[in-house]
């Protein structure tokens, strides 16, 4: 008899989601999804507001990676207004873009995933929480909690706001970068960059505990995409896609920003809110790629910092330097180096000589009718693509959000792990924690707002092919 | 002959004052640093009394009466603030609020606007009423501002800056009650006006984010209006 069992909602994600699993009639997994469940509709009602709006607009997207949305849409509105904008102003932008990719990584490392590793997947759902893990392992939680509020301080410093800073604006930012600033941001940049290194040296250490996770953690062939530099540098703010296939093998290179379309397409399923992004070339659905941390640092041929680097060669010999790292387990552990490569660059720019330059700001006004803006947020590439009237007022919007692209990748790794640990229909805790964790890899930004800490409310049905409920499960 | 204009002596929040008979109320409870909030109201421009935030009560009169439409007269005794008065105030912004569409975070007023440092003010923090979410145009047709409808709270500053001082009289309302709207010339967009002389009276003068300059971005329309007062004595207005 074919049952469904129903993870609703998924917890320790930002956002909304739940999870399907079918199971055929010997309670094996026929199938798994991942659904989500919330509805923005942020396209629809970015229709008829002026341009200059949007990136404040386009930021109350997300209370987690607001900087990313800031810098998408302060780069579509500067290809509206056609102006390059000053060269410090770019560089003031990618500082609080790697501040906040400090803290978006340190939260979905310490915050929201550092449970299930530290704790054990069997733990009571109770105490495998952030708050469990400050108990158990206070040092630990105290790094985790400390360089998330180095990158939000460092976002209000600059933005005078932790979250929805309005700093960023089309033609560069409001306000020029101060010696007062700088001076309170450098030393904590430094505080980060040793917490980041210290916590990478810990981690490396771990690896050995998850063979088992790292082996069925959505861990299979799949294309990459990713920003790099020209020299094929790890990029987050400008440069060119790139997409490799599954061996390494370059696809796609230098492919300018504006030119998305040409390797994307998107297409819709019922039975989710979020878009299922592919890879042109392949279509649907073979043109799975993932996104994000790995992606990037299997794209990029190097980071570009001596630390980081560092840190990637041991990355790249998890694979035996073989090619891309597959397993999504390693999200985690590529979010750890970017967290390093974030610092290292920041102190970078803050030393550099014309960081304290006034002329962070070009104006225009709308001399374009579409502007498309590429940045890498915490999550993956992140595209804002505008279009405008003739009175600079904006007539469309399309936002692929950074956790769209893995939304293929997402289901395929749900599956993968359901059909590894759950078999002859059996439930346990430690399975279904495993399935959320898998996705918790990704960090998908479903949202605004971390939630769900503490007590997880859980509800999980068991119906049998008539949809009758035969066996159910509660929690939280 | 000229009217002989009478100094009466009048009481407000307990404290006796004197003014003009041809005073109102808000003007000498200004003098004597007693504050009244306002939003339609600003020094320099013809009172209209539209928004009635700066409500007061009388003692004798049944109904509370607006401080810059009503005037001072021999031993007046009035209220400037208490609970009825509160109450109202805060219903008023709430109507406000819910009657367009005022969103403060994604405003380029954010931080700068009369409307929301009234709400702050008059401890406004929910809005109990449904929102209409009504569907207002942005008529971005100027070249140098821009007329967001969704902004407007209708305190008509701008029609009477515009026809007052600058003697252009570009902008009126059009229809009533829930319907009226502000139009330019005889409801053409803003940028086919033949009236208006590009000054930006109207726009300094906004208590909201309904009249803006273009290419300003959120948080970043600060207004200036520093020319009202001083074009008025320069020319001799209002004594």
């Amino acid at each position: 008899m074919s049952r469904t069992i129903e993870i609703d909602p998924v917890t320790r994600i930002e956002g909304h989601a739940r999870i399907t699993i079918k199971l055929d009639d010997g309670g094996n997994v026929d199938d798994a999804l991942f659904h989500v469940t919330q509805f923005r509709g942020f396209e629809k009602f970015c229709e008829g507001r002026p341009f200059p709006e949007m990136p404040s607009l386009t930021a109350r997207t997300c209370g987690i990676c607001p900087v990313s949305h800031l810098m998408a849409s302060s780069k579509a509105c500067d290809k509206i207004m056609a102006v390059d904008i000053p060269p410090v102003a770019k560089k003031l932008r990618r500082i609080m873009n790697f501040a906040q990719l400090t803290q978006s990584h340190a939260l979905s490392f310490f915050h929201l995933s550092s449970p299930d590793m530290l704790l054990g997947w069997d733990c009571d759902p109770a105490k495998r929480n952030v708050f469990g893990v400050i108990v158990e392992f206070p040092d630990l939680a105290k790094m985790g909690i400390r360089m998330r509020q180095i990158g939000q301080s460092i976002i209000a410093i600059l933005g005078n706001k932790r979250v929805h800073p309005a700093w960023m604006v089309p033609g560069g930012v409001n306000a020029p970068l101060t010696e007062e600033k700088r001076s309170q941001i450098l030393p904590m940049a430094e505080e980060a960059l040793e917490l980041a290194l210290k916590t990478f040296e810990w981690y490396k250490g771990q690896t050995g505990n998850f063979a088992e996770e790292i082996e069925h953690f959505a861990n299979f062939p799949s294309m990459y995409m990713g920003l790099v530099t020209e020299d094929g540098e790890l990029e987050h703010y400008d440069g060119f896609l790139r997409v490799i296939d599954h061996a390494g093998k370059i696809l796609h290179d230098k492919v300018p920003t504006d030119n998305y379309k040409d390797i994307v397409g998107e297409a819709v399923e019922d039975f989710s809110y979020m878009k299922f992004p592919y890879y042109k070339p392949m279509g649907y659905p073979q043109g799975m790629y993932r996104v994000g941390p790995l992606a990037r640092l299997n794209v990029c041929d190097k980071c570009g910092t001596p630390k980081a680097d560092a840190a990637l060669a041991e990355f790249r010999a998890l694979q035996n330097n073989s090619g891309p790292v597959t397993s999504s387990f390693h999200y985690h552990y590529a979010r750890l180096i970017e967290i390093i490569f974030a610092l290292e660059k920041m102190l970078e720019l803050l030393r550099d000589e014309d960081i304290l330059s006034d002329h962070v700001r070009a104006r225009a006004r709308g001399n374009r009718s579409r502007g498309i803006g590429i940045a890498e947020a915490p999550r993956g590439t992140l595209i804002h693509d505008y279009e405008v009237d003739e009175h600079c007022q904006m007539t469309k919007a399309n936002l692929i959000i950074a956790t769209g692209h893995n939304n293929l990748a997402m289901n395929a790794g749900v599956k993968q792990v359901a059909q590894h640990w759950i078999k002859d229909g059996k439930i346990e805790e430690h399975m279904l924690n495993r399935v959320e964790a898998v996705i918790r890899c990704y960090d998908p930004c479903l949202s605004c707002a971390t939630h769900a800490m503490g007590k997880m409310p859980l509800h999980i049905q068991l119906t049998d092919a008539s949809g009758k409920v035969i066996d159910e499960m509660t929690r939280g | 002959m000229s009217k002989v204009i009478r100094v009466v002596t009048l009481t407000i929040d307990g404290q006796e004052v004197t003014g003009r008979e041809d005073e109102t109320i808000l003007t000498v409870a200004r003098q004597h640093d007693i504050d009244i909030p306002t939003l339609c109201f600003l020094e320099g421009l013809s009172g209209w009394g539209s928004c009635r935030i700066c409500l007061v009560a009388v003692e004798g009169v049944p109904k509370l009466l607006p401080a810059c439409m009503t005037y001072c007269s021999e031993g007046m005794k009035v209220q400037t603030e208490n609970e009825q008065i509160k109450a109202y105030r805060k219903s008023i912004l709430e109507l406000l609020f819910s009657e367009r569409n005022h969103i403060c975070s994604v405003c380029v007023s954010n931080g700068a606007c009369e409307l929301q440092a009234l709400a702050q003010k008059c401890g406004m923090d929910h809005v109990s009423l449904p929102y209409r979410f009504p569907s207002y145009d942005v008529d971005s047709s100027h070249n140098l501002f821009r007329n967001d409808h969704n902004r407007c709270v209708l305190c008509t500053r701008c029609i009477r800056v515009c026809d007052e001082i600058e003697g252009a009289h570009v902008w009126d309302l059009a229809d009533r009650g829930i319907n009226a709207h502000v139009i330019s010339d005889l409801n053409a967009p803003w940028g086919d006006s033949e009236t208006c002389t590009n000054c930006g009276k109207c726009v300094q003068v906004c208590p909201t984010g309904a009249l803006v300059q273009k290419g300003t971005a959120v948080a970043e329309m600060h207004k200036r209006r520093a020319f009202l007062p001083y074009l008025n004595a320069m020319r001799g207005n209002h004594g």
